[in-house]
């Protein structure tokens, strides 16, 4: 069964972040795997494990990537595949979605898995455009699957605690639910395998990619206040003698 | 402007974010001197179209087929991509729930066009409209705007508009056409089975008066006690955010949010927790909101009452302390 895991880099999540008109400055940053995507990896190397076949770790975006695409071979995808777009962060949805499915037409994938949503854009969009644009059967916020005799059986998250079960034909396009599985963490020698292993870069380019933008990040800003707070300060003693008194006598509510 | 609504039923019940979308759309069509198009799909949903017609829309759409009695994306892609073709809004807007997630986006791109999730707003900028959604997990938020030909998609986030402001049709009734849709069963490549429930939990968070809830701030799972002893000390109940259920520190019915619990409690207290989108639609009723987490641009002190900047180790223990004083005396 041969897998491409769509993996995004994305701000480290404590990073701080300086907002620069349109996006923010990425200068002075950490970047990490977005953690949904780190799920979808880690389903893609435990159905490779039980069936076999082949993982390839895909990603979108500036040099610096290749080393989340690292990352993914350390973790034990068997190889890398490097979308070099400097301007990845200003893509829409489908723009992006677009070079990705460019990308994985190319391959001989059954099936082709992303995390539920970035971190950063959080648009979750990419796998079912991604379906729509090979035109490939797809299944969202998937919490588990099975395959046998050439289909899936897939557990579904709805909302509210509500769950379904889907069969879902190969290949296919889903995208999983964060939580669906616990997310292994690189050996010393899967990170000296990783070395060996190939890391092929691609561009929107050379894939005859052109795309018309669907959408504008106009600007990015630091959200309004809707609600006033009270903010309590002082040591940790008085704000909890503040607190206590503040929620009998002001909101009573204990 | 033309918009159409996709409101969203399931087994013959609404999802009510659909009329909070219907809100959007009667504020935006006010603002543009647009119309309303409400669009139910699925089988048997005549009653529900009848619903919508009382509510102040120029026409209500029915699209009925045996094939669109569960949900399924290719079925609903299919049916709503020649809906649109013939009916030619140039708005359509639909409720950011977990269907539309798993469908939209695929619509959207067959009519080879984008779509903006999961907004929380959106601003008539001159007779441009400019449509407000998060980024960065809530540290962000940010103005997006179309570009290119309509028609143009965009979801609204739940409780980013309020039901309760829906008017009602001035003269009674909107008229209710049923569009008819082809379909055939080899369009739809998945098959929908069964849904259902987990094992039926113990706790009933909903019912909850105070709540103490944890999130990525918790650290790691030896601390929860500490959580928890807060929690005993108030007389609430203990729950999380999304990570710290995924992780299994605590069971997933304890988690609130989009994918958990809804709740409504007469207090919220969150510690650690950032205040991603996902988990605030879940605990934004709360009557009073207090949160601690020591990041002073963490999102969650947009919705809270009270706030503290602070090591939740420090203050946890401390609270708990004055709690138990305050029960004393």
């Amino acid at each position: 069964m041969n897998i491409i895991v769509c993996i995004k880099q994305v701000p480290a999540k404590d990073a701080p972040l300086t907002i620069a008109g349109n996006w923010i400055k990425e200068s002075d940053i950490g970047f990490e795997m977005n953690e949904p995507d780190s799920f979808a990896l880690e389903e893609a190397l435990r159905l490779k494990e039980k069936h076999g076949g082949e993982v390839i770790a895909l990603s979108m975006g500036p040099e610096r990537v290749k080393q989340t695409i690292k990352e993914a071979l350390a973790k034990g995808a068997d190889r890398g595949i490097h979308i070099a777009d400097d301007n990845f962060a200003q893509l829409d949805p489908l723009g992006s979605a677009r070079a990705l499915a460019a990308t994985i037409q190319k391959e001989k994938a059954d099936l082709v898995l992303t995390g539920l949503q970035s971190d950063d854009h959080g648009f979750g969009q990419t796998g079912v455009l991604l379906a729509a644009l090979l035109n490939l059967p797809h299944a969202t916020i998937i919490m588990a699957i099975d395959v046998t005799g050439g289909k899936m059986n897939l557990k579904r998250e709805l909302e509210a605690g509500w769950f379904q079960h889907i069969e879902c034909p190969l290949p296919g396009v889903l995208s999983i639910q964060s939580g669906i599985n616990k997310v292994r963490y690189a050996t010393l020698k899967g990170i000296m395998t990783a070395k060996k292993k190939d890391l092929a870069t691609v561009t929107r380019e050379s894939l005859g990619v052109k795309s018309e933008p669907s959408q504008k990040i106009e600007k990015i800003y630091v959200p309004t206040k809707t609600k006033k707070t009270e903010f309590l300060t002082g040591t940790p003693k008085e704000v909890a003698t503040k607190l206590v008194e503040k929620l009998k006598f002001e909101a009573r509510v204990i | 402007m033309k918009i159409l609504v996709i409101a969203e039923q399931r087994q013959g019940k609404w999802n009510n974010t659909s009329f909070e979308t219907l809100v959007a759309a009667q504020q935006i069509a006010a603002a543009t001197s647009g119309t309303i198009s409400a669009l139910v799909i699925g089988k048997g949903v005549a009653g529900l179209a009848d619903e919508l017609a009382a509510k102040n829309v120029a026409e209500v759409l029915l699209v009925e087929h045996d094939l669109l009695e569960a949900y399924t994306p290719d079925g609903y892609c299919v049916a709503l991509s020649q809906v649109i073709s013939s009916a030619k809004p140039d708005l359509v807007l639909f409720p950011h729930t977990y269907q539309v997630r798993d469908f939209a986006p695929k619509l959207a791109a067959m009519l080879g066009k984008g779509m903006i999730g999961d907004c929380i707003g959106y601003r008539n900028e001159g007779g441009k409209l400019v449509f407000v959604r998060q980024m960065f997990q809530g540290k962000t938020a940010a103005d997006v705007s179309f570009v290119g030909a309509a028609p143009w998609f965009a979801s609204f986030q739940s409780g980013a508009f309020r039901s309760d402001l829906l008017s009602a049709h001035p003269s009674g009734k909107a008229p209710v056409t049923k569009v008819t849709v082809d379909l055939k069963p080899e369009q739809i490549r998945t098959k929908p089975l069964e849904l259902f429930k987990e094992a039926k939990s113990a706790v009933d968070l909903t019912q909850a008066p105070l709540i103490v809830a944890i999130g990525r701030g918790i650290k790691a799972p030896e601390n929860i006690p500490q959580a928890e002893a807060l929690a005993k000390a108030l007389g609430g109940e203990i729950a999380a955010s999304r990570p710290i259920c995924d992780e299994g520190w605590l069971p997933m019915e304890r988690q609130i949010g989009s994918s958990g619990q809804t709740v409504a409690p007469k207090l919220y207290l969150a510690l650690g927790i950032s205040g991603a989108i996902q988990h605030v639609v879940g605990m934004k009723g709360a009557r009073t909101i207090v949160a601690v987490n020591k990041d002073a641009n963490a999102p969650i002190f947009e919705i809270a009452d009270y706030g503290v900047v602070g090591d939740i180790f420090e203050i946890m223990p401390a609270l708990t302390e004055a709690l138990e004083k305050a029960k004393s005396v």
